[in-house]
């Protein structure tokens, strides 16, 4: 069999607008010999095209007409890259304040933030900013490319200055890990291979670095398992299955489990992963299962081990609001968690997150890209984590009942940084 | 092959699980779904993949082929025989018909019908009242493709907006149109060429005969090696040449472009495309040549 086995590594890129971080991902891609002559020769032409030197690899990933001719990711672009051990899914985000809501698109599934700072203009606003809606949708591991270091003749005390305003910020977002690696994305130095231009540098190249990390999160394998049921799947001879998707920890058969919001104790009698019989299914499998108690479960009840989620009608929540018209509170919206949709409303709104001081502030609405505690009542049982615990079962996100748009991301509880 | 666990994660396993969430999700949400298929190696993942989502009750929804009349006999076999082997049942939207009813001009038998589609399909869509349309598209094809969100929004134009698109946020997919709107649902999103391979490998799957290498007639145009037949008549400086051939992508007979191979294996493919130094759209594809945003173009106009 010619089939390798590779795990999946989500990653987002993060930074400022014209720090390069499409140019370090065009730079990843193409010394990783993921991209085909065709597409580089693509590239060329319009770089050419439009004035812009030889090869500008930032228009590898923006690829929208709109992005080409002003310059700037508008949308999230998804990369693929693949090392013999690893899948990486890379979503190279955009900048911009007004496209937080397709950063945060990017950033929501992500394992690890990529960030990319320019040396000469250190952190800026923008990057913080970003920092911290990736500390908040529960990303642990940063990786930063201090970027442009052929702008400084490779000063290693400019490298270090900015390594120590990352550090800080680092510290402050509680990330788990924070490697920070001096780049040029634009000569490729230190981004597949070590580079000779920095010999005080002794760690690892960004790829080696995104090859190194733990690809789930570490936080969260100890937890319980859940699987939110999407379908319910009739066998032939009348028996019922329950599918969907695992999260949080691994079932396998055998396992004692609780059906929620119900509360009915039962155990796990198979485990099949696309007609497979298999003994464990971890986080990310689609498994459909089969429970020894005959229950009339379906779409929107949740298998859960121990320790058990919360079943509860009213939360406090982190919202990223992004509606064009203000949130307030005794708004009503349809709310969609894991595999349930309940009308909800927002029954008061508990202050404004403020993330140049990471602290909270009072207001009386949330506009387009701000990010406030409020508290959520909904029409009908849900079964939640924290966040926190548990990314799947602890987001929810807020609907417009007229317009249908999706006008807000929430996460139950907390920012972890307050 | 035994049924072992494996604790171990697996690329293939990840991809197949993503996808059949998606595939679950939208049929739970949406009223009436359609499965686009257009008998190529992507829609064909898609339709395996679909049985298995909803194994053993038959799929919950119809699968559809936009026929633009320039297809290859092969795929069209496979076609048939795909909607038996699964248990679908398959509508057959025709451009033909749109091209007699005066919806679409007529490009002339050698003209293209690949933007042709898109009014065959959107008119196809309102007919049968769908609201959501699974498609086999993958991030890795187009620019354009890379920035789509996995459920992509559609207005009662059949319109694109790739400046306003929904924020989608873990694999919360949110499916709610208004009547008159639809949404494409991509579950291949996240797959490459050589992901499709590989799971079409593990999975034993059928394809049409033309994807594995076989010798053909073929002549050369516009810098690809076209299949001699009803679709490609010879012009008098073209010389006809037997090429042991095969096709990385399946569209019109008159614009795609057969590769040089010898791969005439599952496993010889994989090895083939693990290496290839040309894309599948730039190898084989004339319809994507247009221009530098031919594809994002067409997407909002409503094209697959």
């Amino acid at each position: 069999m010619s089939i390798e086995t590779k795990d999946v590594l989500r990653l987002a890129t993060i930074g400022s607008v014209d720090d390069g971080k499409s140019t370090l991902i065009g730079r990843l891609l193409v010394d990783t010999r993921q991209l085909f002559d065709d597409q580089l020769d693509a590239v060329a032409e319009a770089s050419e095209r439009r004035g812009v030197g030889d090869l500008d690899l930032s228009f590898v990933t923006d690829g929208l007409r709109a992005e080409r001719e002003q310059g700037i990711t508008i949308d999230v672009a998804y990369r693929y890259a693949a090392t013999p051990t690893r899948k990486f899914i890379i979503a190279d985000c955009p900048g911009h304040v007004q496209y937080t809501r397709n950063m945060a698109t990017g950033a929501s599934t992500a394992d690890l933030a990529l960030a990319v700072v320019d040396v000469a203009t250190g952190l800026k606003e923008q990057t913080r900013r970003h920092l911290c809606i990736a500390a908040l949708l529960g990303v642990r591991n940063l990786v930063v490319a201090v970027n442009k270091m052929d702008r400084v003749e490779w000063s290693e005390a400019a490298f270090l200055a900015v390594g120590d305003q990352i550090a800080a910020v680092s510290n402050e977002l509680g990330f788990a890990s924070c490697e920070v690696i001096p780049v040029s994305a634009l000569l490729g130095d230190n981004v597949v291979d070590r580079s000779g231009a920095s010999p005080w540098y002794r760690g690892r190249s960004v790829l080696e670095a995104l090859e190194a990390t733990h690809a789930s999160d570490p936080s969260t394998t100890a937890q319980g398992a859940r699987l939110p049921i999407q379908w319910v799947l009739r066998q032939n001879g009348g028996g019922r299955t329950y599918a969907g998707m695992v999260n949080g920890g691994t079932f396998h058969v055998g396992d004692k489990v609780t059906l929620l919001p119900a509360g009915i104790e039962t155990t796990i009698s198979a485990l099949r992963l696309g007609g497979a019989n298999r003994v464990d299914a971890y986080a990310g499998l689609s498994a459909d299962i089969d429970l020894v108690a005959e229950t009339d479960a379906g779409r929107g009840d949740m298998i859960a081990s121990e320790p058990l989620p919360t079943v509860t009608k009213e939360f406090d929540a982190t919202i990223c609001w992004f509606g064009e018209k203000p949130m307030t509170p005794g708004q009503r919206f349809r709310l969609k968690h894991a595999s349930r949709s309940t009308p909800a409303r927002i029954v008061q709104l508990d202050g404004l997150v403020d993330i140049e001081h990471l602290s909270v502030g009072s207001n009386d609405q949330l506009t387009v890209n701000e990010i406030g505690l409020a508290k959520i009542a909904c029409a009908d049982s849900l079964v939640v984590d924290e966040y926190q615990v548990n990314r799947a079962t602890g987001s929810f996100v807020l609907i417009d009942e007229v317009t249908n748009a999706t006008v807000a991301a929430g996460m139950i509880g907390g920012p972890s940084f307050l | 092959m035994a049924s072992l666990s494996t604790t171990q994660t697996n690329h293939l396993d990840i991809l197949e699980s993503h996808a059949l969430f998606i595939l679950r999700e939208v049929a739970a949400e949406c009223e009436r779904p359609v499965l686009l298929f257009s008998g190529g190696k992507d829609s064909a993942v898609l339709l395996h993949l679909a049985a298995k989502a909803f194994a053993p009750q038959q799929l919950p929804f119809p699968i559809m082929h936009v026929d633009t009349g320039q297809n290859f006999d092969e795929v069209l076999a496979y076609r048939d025989w795909a909607a038996e082997h699964y248990g679908a049942r398959l509508i057959i939207a025709s451009v033909q018909r749109s091209i007699d009813q005066g919806r679409v001009a007529d490009p002339g038998p050698m003209g293209s019908r690949n933007r042709l589609q898109s009014v065959t399909l959107l008119d196809a869509i309102t007919d049968n009242k769908f609201d959501a349309a699974f498609g086999g598209a993958r991030r890795d094809e187009d620019k354009a493709r890379a920035k789509e969100r996995i459920l992509s929004f559609r207005d009662s134009f059949g319109q694109w907006d790739p400046k306003a698109q929904r924020p989608e946020l873990w694999n919360l997919y949110q499916g709610r149109v208004n009547p008159g709107e639809h949404l494409r649902a991509f579950p291949l999103s996240d797959w490459t060429e050589l992901d499709i391979w590989q799971y079409i490998e593990r999975e034993e799957m059928k394809l049409p005969t033309i994807y594995f290498a076989h010798e053909r007639e073929v002549v050369f145009r516009d810098g690809m090696w076209l299949a001699v037949g009803r679709f490609v008549e010879p012009q008098p400086s073209e010389s006809v040449e037997a090429k042991t051939v095969r096709f990385r992508t399946v569209g019109d007979a008159n614009c795609t472009g057969a590769v040089l191979s010898n791969a005439a294996t599952l496993a010889e493919i994989v090895t083939e495309v693990s290496v290839a130094n040309v894309s599948e759209r730039g190898a084989t594809r004339a319809d994507d040549k247009f221009s530098e945003t031919a594809m994002e173009d067409r997407k909002r106009e409503g094209y697959f």
